[in-house]
């Protein structure tokens, strides 16, 4: 097990590498300089261009800005964002728990409805209910997630005036930021109502963002599923005259689930990019609002700290899925 | 027991919100984040709204809803007789704000004057490195080059001696780089070794306190009870950050907020009939414009200048690209602006006449060029390519084949800038104070080119007049060079100017007192709710 955990390290040092030489380097290839940008319409006379360029240390060689920028990486230092001038990694660890608390509800809901759904489908196979999981599945997943959030608002918000429109608590609230997570802080608040407002913030968001992982998780299950349920050792157990429940749960769901759990691992990344369209429709102070604007300002730094750090994380998840693979499945553990 | 425990919370929820709504609380759905809480090192309006306009205040103000200069922070001022020295007169008895960190022991004086553009202007002032250290707005207003001294004549008494006279002075001192910070706070958190901590929670003379903020979700204000002109009618104000434009519709909507900005043009109709908003509009300080390379050939030509002005269809303009939500331009300052012309008289659409000029001109079959589209959207040019559209397409007509190029936002500025750039480029502005001298100086003086002046041209002319007007105290006279330098403009026509937009703001229907702000700010003192 210790030589599998190694192994699987082994493989993350030179994926992060890739992943700050590619930050570096597509942020710079995107045409744009930040002093133009930040100078808007007016501009600034080539002298105090040259100047600003200079503050911002993006005068040097590139080679020199890499080095800098990875040196930096391993003193913990991320950089200063260009136009907010605070650091990177601060900033970053303001926004994330926002980001996380949403991206674990999704993940909860996707799980949660996406597992039975593909088990249904599975089962009953080739019935109504099994074209209807997976019909819905296949519209949940190639439904373009800005228009579905504006949707669900018009319904709910607008319309029925069941949920909020955006943001992660009521504007009539003030919670002290304890852990950063607003469930637990409105818990903690001596604000009344708070927690139950902070709830009802994060219903719409959820399930928007939940939308594609659970389509993909239902599909997976079932194809999963179908394979399990062919094999010998459940036609044995159904013979034998197992309870069919006791024969899924027990017997067919534990081997169904390492592909799913793949896929829940890789979907994490697909959580990250997801979060960037739901929380600017939601207005959700996250990283992936964050990522975007730090793009549309050219704000180095940010970029390619914050994609550092959004890439750690999904390295990471998928670091532990790889692990926890060994967990479900002991063969896997053996044979590498 | 269940029902019983939830009907309890139900109660609790009721009774909170109650009671917060006891005091006024007005929701403004802001469309973004504000940089930081300094104004002075940055120059977008979001940062501005969340500082300058409700915490902070200047020595002169713009009366709300207009372009004119009332006394602020500075009671009263002399101007010497060369238009060099200005000598203000202090308000006396105006608060900073407290916060946790920071209690003030004295009223505002010419120390936080004095303070405030010293620590932007010398290099060597203590806090000129702290944040960072770059104040473009300071720099972009030529303030360095303008200033000689700024002098303490006594507690309430400062001098400000000029290197030339500048009429503007007054106007450039109410913008939001200029506002007065408290030279006592900045001194007590360089003792407590956290000297930034001034640009991170704002303290300031103004009718709003900062109470904190919640990055990129929330900013949160409580009405100044000390403020000089008596307090806000309400009591509380918060920003809720919401970037998209449908989602702050639907906001308002729901009541989750009273007030928004920049709506969705498509949206505008639906609001109008909504018996629950109340959709205010406000013809905006701003011009869109098209700038010919004056410097390259066949530009340098002003008949084929006037030959492509007269065949642009500036109606239909407006109705495709702006939907109605505009104005044609005949001048290159909006009509809000005081000193606008209006006995200029527009190149007409009229393609007979366009043919002739480029016949005279040595183009009887035309010519190819290209028409630079921007690849955002603007107050003054909702939509640039599909205006290159429709000006291709006219162009057309009189055999000019004109090919639309777009660059990424920071290339295109950053090559708008070039004196041997391709073609005519739509580009616009918005006014910062105004006063004509920001539109005329800055985007067609003679210093301009090679920079804001995206015509790259340097007219005599006109540039005497405009330096004069730069000069000269007298309102009256002042008016007259102006007018006459529209004239002179449109002559030459360096540039065709398009249309003035008109600005939308949406309110709740128990918002009383909201006025737009000409300069694109959002000001919420004087603001109440029903």
């Amino acid at each position: 097990m210790f030589s599998f955990f190694l192994k699987r390290i082994g493989v993350v040092i030179p994926t992060f590498i890739g992943v700050t030489l590619l930050t570096f380097s597509l942020i710079r290839l995107i045409p744009g300089d930040p002093v133009e940008l930040m100078a808007g319409e007016r501009g600034v006379d080539p002298a105090r261009h040259a100047q600003l360029l200079a503050e911002m240390g993006l005068d040097k060689p590139l080679l020199v800005q890499y080095w800098n920028y990875l040196t930096g990486i391993f003193q913990g230092d991320l950089g200063t964002s260009l136009v907010t001038r605070e650091p990177v990694l601060r900033e970053f660890f303001t926004l994330f728990p926002a980001t996380l608390e949403l991206g674990a509800c999704a993940i909860v809901i996707a799980v949660l409805v996406g597992l039975p759904a593909g088990i249904i489908a599975a089962v009953r196979r080739g019935k109504v209910t099994d074209y209807t999981v997976m019909g819905l599945s296949l519209t949940g997943y190639s439904m373009p997630i800005f228009w579905w959030g504006l949707l669900l608002i018009l319904l709910f918000s607008v319309g029925l005036g069941w949920t909020p429109v955006s943001g992660r608590i009521s504007a009539l609230f003030w919670v002290d930021e304890v852990t950063g997570f607003m469930l637990i802080d409105a818990f903690l608040s001596d604000e009344k109502g708070a927690l139950l407002s902070a709830l009802h913030h994060l219903v719409l968001p959820s399930i928007v963002l939940a939308t594609i992982p659970l389509a993909v998780i239902a599909r997976m299950t079932r194809s999963a599923m179908l394979e399990v349920l062919r094999e010998d050792y459940v036609q044995v157990a159904r013979a034998k005259g197992l309870a069919m429940p006791l024969v899924i749960c027990v017997h067919a769901l534990r081997n169904a689930l390492i592909p799913v759990i793949t896929v829940i691992g890789l979907q994490v990344g697909v959580l990250m990019a997801g979060a960037i369209l739901t929380e600017t429709i939601f207005s959700w102070p996250g990283i992936g609002k964050w990522l975007l604007d730090s793009i549309h300002r050219r704000d180095y730094p940010s970029v390619q700290g914050g994609i550092l750090l959004v890439s750690c994380v999904v390295i990471l998840v998928n670091l532990t899925v790889d692990i926890f693979y060994g967990v479900v499945n002991p063969r896997i553990r053996h044979n590498r | 027991m269940k029902k019983m425990l939830t009907r309890l919370l139900l109660v609790l929820v009721m009774l909170s919100i109650a009671g917060f709504a006891q005091a006024k609380t007005l929701v403004y759905c802001s469309e973004g984040s504000p940089e930081g809480f300094n104004p002075i090192f940055y120059t977008a309006g979001t940062t501005f709204d969340a500082t300058a306009k409700n915490i902070f205040e200047g020595l002169t103000h713009f009366i709300r809803g207009t372009t004119e200069i009332e006394p602020g922070m500075a009671e009263s001022w002399d101007v010497s007789a060369d238009g060099k020295v200005y000598t203000f007169k202090l308000r006396k008895g105006v608060k900073f704000h407290s916060a946790k960190h920071f209690t003030p022991s004295r009223d505002m004086n010419a120390d936080d004057v004095i303070f405030t553009f010293e620590r932007q202007w010398k290099k060597d002032h203590p806090f000129h490195k702290v944040s960072g250290g770059s104040y473009e707005y300071f720099e972009g207003m030529s303030m360095p080059d303008l200033l000689s001294s700024i002098e303490k004549v006594d507690d309430y008494t400062v001098k400000f001696v000029l290197n030339r006279p500048e009429a503007p002075m007054l106007a450039n001192l109410a913008m939001d780089f200029a506002v007065i910070a408290s030279a006592e706070y900045a001194d007590a958190m360089m003792k407590a070794g956290t000297p930034e901590k001034i640009d991170q929670w704002p303290i300031g003379t103004g009718p709003f306190v900062f109470e904190g903020y919640k990055k990129d979700a929330q900013i949160r204000y409580t009405a100044n009870k000390d403020y000089w002109k008596g307090k806000a009618p309400i009591d509380k104000l918060v920003f809720a950050i919401t970037p998209d434009a449908s989602v702050r519709y639907a906001k308002l909507k729901a009541g989750e907020c009273q007030v928004m900005p920049y709506p969705n043009p498509a949206d505008l109709a639906a609001m109008k009939a909504d018996a629950n908003i109340n959709l205010m509009e406000k013809e905006g300080l701003n011009v869109g414009y098209l700038a010919y390379n004056t410097l390259m050939k066949p530009f340098d030509d002003v008949r084929v200048r006037k030959a492509l002005n007269h065949a642009i269809n500036k109606a239909a303009i407006i109705d495709t690209v702006f939907q109605g939500a505009g104005k044609p331009a005949k001048n290159p300052i909006p009509p809000t602006i005081w000193s606008y012309n209006n006995a200029t008289v527009d190149d007409a659409f009229d393609l007979e006449t366009a043919k002739k000029l480029l016949a005279d001109a040595g183009y009887p079959n035309g010519f190819g060029m290209k028409i630079w589209a921007m690849p955002v959207q603007r107050p003054y040019n909702p939509n640039a390519r599909r205006m290159a559209e429709v000006i291709q397409a006219d162009w057309a007509k009189i055999g000019v084949k004109a090919e639309i190029v777009s660059y990424e936002w920071g290339e295109y500025l950053k090559r708008s800038k070039d004196k041997d750039r391709d073609g005519a480029i739509l580009l616009g502005w918005t006014g910062d104070n105004g006063d004509p001298d920001n539109f005329l100086a800055v985007l067609l003086g003679c210093d301009g080119v090679g920079g804001s002046n995206r015509a790259q041209w340097c007219y005599q002319p006109f540039e005497d007049l405009i330096q004069k007007a730069k000069v000269v105290a007298d309102p009256k006279e002042r008016t007259k060079l102006y007018e006459q330098a529209q004239l002179v403009f449109k002559e030459q026509a360096p540039w065709a100017t398009i249309a003035h937009s008109v600005v939308f703001e949406p309110l709740s229907k128990n918002v009383v007192n909201y006025k737009i702000d000409p300069l694109g700010g959002h000001i919420f003192y004087g603001v109440d709710l029903k």
